[in-house]
């Protein structure tokens, strides 16, 4: 069984059928992404996952408890950490301050009224979230404005930020989106690291090709809300149906 | 010390040595001299200082560390100020029960309106907590008459039982109110050469709650609970999606700053034993959103700079009228001197309400930052050369966030 | 029957006001995106040009009555209104009293002005800052405007009287088949219904009709859009502010002879209509005139005595009631739209 178990999840708007009848197991420890043509529902699909939206049809399992229904820090907290197209962080706070609020939320839980301690005083906390800006090269931003930072920068704050989580899934979406080439490559080679320092399942909505063939270890082609194929890279990348859903859309 | 960082233990007793000479310090003219009626240093005013800077640091709390705008804060100041003048008609006129209850009372009201209001955010709260705010005003001029005794306001009287106090005092008034025996109205007066200097017992009595308002709120700031709170006005989806629920931070902080603003209401009906309607009103609330400010969202000074601020000039200006006005501009030739004194008087003694909405705009157009930030930049063009050495002190330039989350 | 009538009539002119404040306030919020906490103060404004024009017309001039005296055997002073000696008594006397009808034009002019100027010299500068800030300085601007008054005006209120043509009051019972004196109602405010109905709906069909309304609405419901296709909507918007501004002033002016102006209405019917703004939905002015006229029928039934026996006080608190219900239950007001003002 799956570390994330999709059955039959289908989601109407309107009259638009956004998921059609959408199966799909994420295998623990491995990158699953999932792509597909522009409006195939795949962000409907994240949305799902954490708690946004919840399906009309169907059910989302973690870790064997469901998932709908429950707000998106409950989510969190059962180990789901989600990475934004455009990155989500606390802008008015320095990159530090950034760290210290998702290691809190993973020692104490959704809601704790700590007032009268003081942050520097919390050792172990403050301990790990420079490690994991170690990990990430971004311990000489440490004081920096997280606002002011780069696209390139904030984007890495953010995964060091649900990374510091240790979570069981990391969802990214679209995590290169609107990126240079030669950040988007930095980007798959933080990625990559990740991977290999840690063990961690990931689960990608992508449609940069290049990103998902660099990085994907099982792939479910979406088309029209109902999945294709789901398969290797290596199979996918010659499969016909992928082929005519992408090259269908081009037309 | 004290759980405080070096810096802030400094901040910390700046301001309380502040807060004891302050009967000297707003004192700097001689009794008498043309500029005397400059002075400050009475136990009247200073009492307001203290206590109005409680609850303008308790409103920053919410609104400068969360960024939600609160338009109704009044009504926790009015309720304080019932449940304290209540205390001293059943039990006794020390203070210190009619405090607690004031604190108690006011943070189950902010418990109950926070609830429902915290629902919605950006304007929508803001509204909604003024819709509250004129409610709890209304019922007060209306069916609560028999608790808030209405327009008339809510008096202590020689009938009151008064089970644990004295129900009259021997001179056959009503009792003065007192901590454990020391009277709030007190004073000890001492003059030294022309300057004469009043330290009452009343205003010490808020300076010391205000310092442990003032050390709470700093202890909020620095530790994580505020830090979730910026985190909060900076990005709510960011903060649900780390797996913490605002919801009960929001309310939290929106019940102490109740509590802040019913300690206030407490101690104002601990200095002058009455209570009215009147201090719900809105324009209430609204002082208390210039003070904030005024002084400096966010920031850990403004709020007591905005309160002392208003406080005085509020004094100041309500004083002056046409003829001082004369002696002061009677060096100018007639024509002049008759504009400059048909333009003050506007801004000028009944005038002061006139003044403050100019100051509230000029601020928000030109000093977002208040006057915290005011000086900040002042500071920085005197010493050019200091380089970017502050990095570790955020929350001091604070960035005006629109406050709409996902 | 006829006491549900009688509340019904008497709500409708509270209504009214709060529909056409409304109105303004949510032509301002959708197309400029603005909130505007100074907008009870141009009601404020318009009802002080009714008492303006009352006071410029029985502008006066003393003559001595030779052949009266007082009391103490002094010739006495006549005051006569200029206006009374140029068009002679008669006429003159006729104008003073339909002040409050001609201050209508007089308002037009003036209430354009200082919706030009307000956003000209300030709102201008807060389109891109948060709402807060807009709140906050609109706020301000408030109080400065009614200490104006205040400081020109005086604290009372000033009665400004309807001509003495509409003094009277209309039985509708009678008219309906019930008891005479049961339904009765005061022209005067028969007359500011159908005004604001007029005001209203020439607003309506002004954003219907005209070009000009067509890209305002299309502003209101995409403002990027609009803007990428050039159209200058910074223009537009001014000229939007004022027509608000203007629906304010009018539903002051025509207010004065119900509700005596004083300095602080502004600001008791602003935290009203922003109530009835947020009802109706933030964003829909079909929104802001319904729940106008709903929340005043509300109140005046709220005000029914055997009501308040039931609850009392609850004519003082009906309306901000039915705004927390509403909020609760219904986030986005009863026709808001989505995407406007989310949280």
């Amino acid at each position: 069984m799956g570390l994330l178990e999709v059955k039959g999840v289908g989601k109407r708007f309107g009259g638009l059928q956004a998921l059609g009848d959408v199966n799909l197991s994420v295998q623990e420890n491995t990158v699953h992404a999932i792509i597909g043509p522009n409006g195939a529902g795949k962000s409907t699909l994240l949305n799902c996952f954490v708690g946004k939206l919840i399906p009309d049809t169907g059910s989302v399992m973690f870790n064997g408890q469901s998932v709908l229904g429950r707000t998106p820090f409950e989510i969190n907290q059962m180990g789901i950490s989600r990475v934004f197209q455009t990155p989500e962080i606390f802008g008015d706070l320095n990159v530090m301050e950034n760290m210290m609020i998702p290691c809190f939320a993973k020692r104490d839980g959704a809601f704790r009224l700590h007032a009268f301690e003081t942050v520097e005083n919390e050792k172990d906390l403050v301990e790990k979230a420079e490690q994991m800006l170690i990990d990430v090269n971004m311990i000489d931003k440490r004081h920096m404005n997280a606002a002011s930072m780069s696209r390139g920068d904030k984007r890495r704050l953010e995964m060091a930020m649900c990374l510091v989580q240790d979570p069981k899934l990391l969802l990214l979406d679209e995590p290169t989106a609107g990126m240079a080439r030669a950040d988007t490559n930095n980007t798959i080679d933080l990625l990559k690291e990740i991977k290999e320092k840690r063990d961690i399942t990931m689960a990608i909505i992508e449609h940069d090709m290049h990103v998902v063939f660099s990085l994907a270890e099982r792939i479910t082609v979406l088309a029209q809300g109902t999945p294709l194929v789901e398969d290797t890279p290596e199979n996918i990348k010659g499969h016909p149906k992928v082929q005519e859903a992408y090259l269908g859309e081009a037309h | 010390m004290l759980g405080l960082s070096k810096k802030d233990t400094k901040f910390l007793f700046i301001v309380i040595a502040l807060t004891a000479a302050t009967p000297i310090l707003l004192q700097p003219f001689p009794e008498g001299s043309a500029m005397s009626q400059f002075n400050a240093g009475y136990p009247d005013l200073m009492q307001r200082f203290a206590i109005f800077g409680i609850f303008a640091i308790g409103f920053n709390i919410l609104f400068g560390l969360t960024g939600y705008l609160s338009f109704g804060h009044a009504a926790f100041l009015g309720v304080g100020s019932y449940s304290a003048v209540w205390m001293f008609k059943l039990l006794s006129m020390n203070v210190l029960p009619g405090i607690i209850l004031a604190i108690i009372v006011s943070g189950l009201f902010a418990l109950v309106i926070g609830y429902v209001s915290l629902r919605r955010s950006g304007i929508y709260f803001s509204i909604l907590t003024l819709a509250f705010a004129q409610m709890s005003f209304n019922l007060a001029y209306s069916v609560l008459t028999p608790i808030t005794n209405g327009e008339t306001g809510l008096q202590v009287t020689l009938n009151d039982p008064r089970i644990l106090g004295q129900q009259v005092a021997a001179n056959g008034n009503v009792p003065p109110t007192n901590f454990f025996g020391l009277e709030m109205g007190s004073s000890l007066k001492i003059p030294v050469g022309g300057w004469e200097f009043t330290f009452n017992a009343g205003y010490y009595f808020c300076a010391v709650i205000a310092i442990l308002a003032f050390y709470l709120s700093l202890r909020i700031f620095r530790s994580p609970f505020g830090l979730m709170l910026r985190a909060i006005k900076t990005n709510q989806t960011r903060l649900n999606y780390t797996g913490l629920n605002s919801r009960p931070y929001t309310l939290a902080a929106f019940v102490i700053s109740g509590m802040y603003a019913g300690l206030a209401g407490g101690l104002l009906a601990s200095m002058d034993p009455l209570a009215g309607a009147e201090r719900m009103q809105w324009t209430a609330s609204g002082e208390v959103v210039l003070m904030t400010i005024l002084g400096g969202v966010g920031t850990m000074m403004g709020p007591i700079l905005g309160a002392g601020f208003i406080k005085y000039f509020e004094n100041i200006f309500s004083k002056i009228n046409e003829n001082v006005l004369h002696q002061w501009f009677s060096f100018l030739p007639d024509g002049l001197e008759g504009f400059v004194i048909w333009v003050a008087e506007h801004f000028v003694g009944s005038g002061w309400h006139l003044t403050s909405g100019v100051l509230f705009m000029m601020v928000v157009i030109f000093l977002p930052g208040g006057l915290v930030e005011g000086g900040q930049r002042i500071g920085k063009k005197l010493k050019r050369k200091k380089s970017d050495g502050d990095g570790d002190d955020a929350e001091h330039h604070p960035k005006q966030s629109p406050h709409v989350a996902e | 029957m006829d006491a549900i009538i009688l509340q019904i009539l008497n709500g409708l002119d509270k209504g009214s006001a709060y529909a056409l404040i409304a109105l303004g306030l949510t032509l301002i919020f959708g197309t400029l995106g603005v909130v505007n906490f100074a907008h009870g103060a141009l009601f404020m404004i318009g009802a002080f040009c009714a008492v303006t024009m009352q006071r410029i017309l029985t502008l006066s001039y003393e003559t001595i009555d030779a052949t009266k005296t007082d009391f103490l055997g002094n010739a006495l002073k006549v005051k006569t209104p200029y206006v009374e000696s140029w068009f002679g008594p008669e006429m003159g006397a006729s104008i003073i009293d339909w002040a409050v009808p001609l201050a209508i034009l007089f308002s037009i002019p003036i209430m354009l002005l200082v919706g030009y100027v307000m956003e000209r010299g300030l709102i201008k500068h807060f389109y891109k800052r948060p709402h807060a800030d807009q709140i906050l300085v609109t706020f301000g601007l408030a109080i400065v405007l009614q200490e104006l008054i205040k400081h020109y005006y005086g604290a009372n209120p000033i009665p400004t009287g309807a001509p003495d043509a509409f003094k009277g009051s209309f039985d509708f019972g009678t008219l309906l088949g019930f008891d005479p004196n049961t339904v009765i109602y005061p022209y005067w405010r028969m007359v500011y219904f159908a005004f604001a109905a007029v005001i209203i709906g020439a607003v309506f069909a002004f954003l219907q009709f005209t070009t000009f309304g067509m890209v305002v609405r299309a502003g209101m419901a995409d403002r990027e859009t609009v803007g990428l296709l050039g159209i200058n909507i910074d223009k537009r918007f001014t000229i939007m502010f004022g027509l608000a501004a203007a629906v304010a002033g009018l539903a002051g002016v025509m207010y004065a002879p119900i509700n005596s102006p004083n300095y602080h209405m502004g600001m008791d019917f602003l935290v009203l209509s922003f109530v009835v703004v947020v009802v109706g939905g933030m964003g829909s002015l079909p929104g802001a005139v319904l729940a106008g006229f709903m929340l005043g029928i509300l109140e005046s039934f709220a005000s029914m005595n055997w009501i308040k026996d039931i609850v009392p006080g609850i004519d003082q608190i009906i309306i901000y009631l039915v705004a927390i219900i509403i909020l609760l239950t219904r986030p986005r007001g009863l026709m808001g739209r989505k995407g406007v003002m989310e949280d």
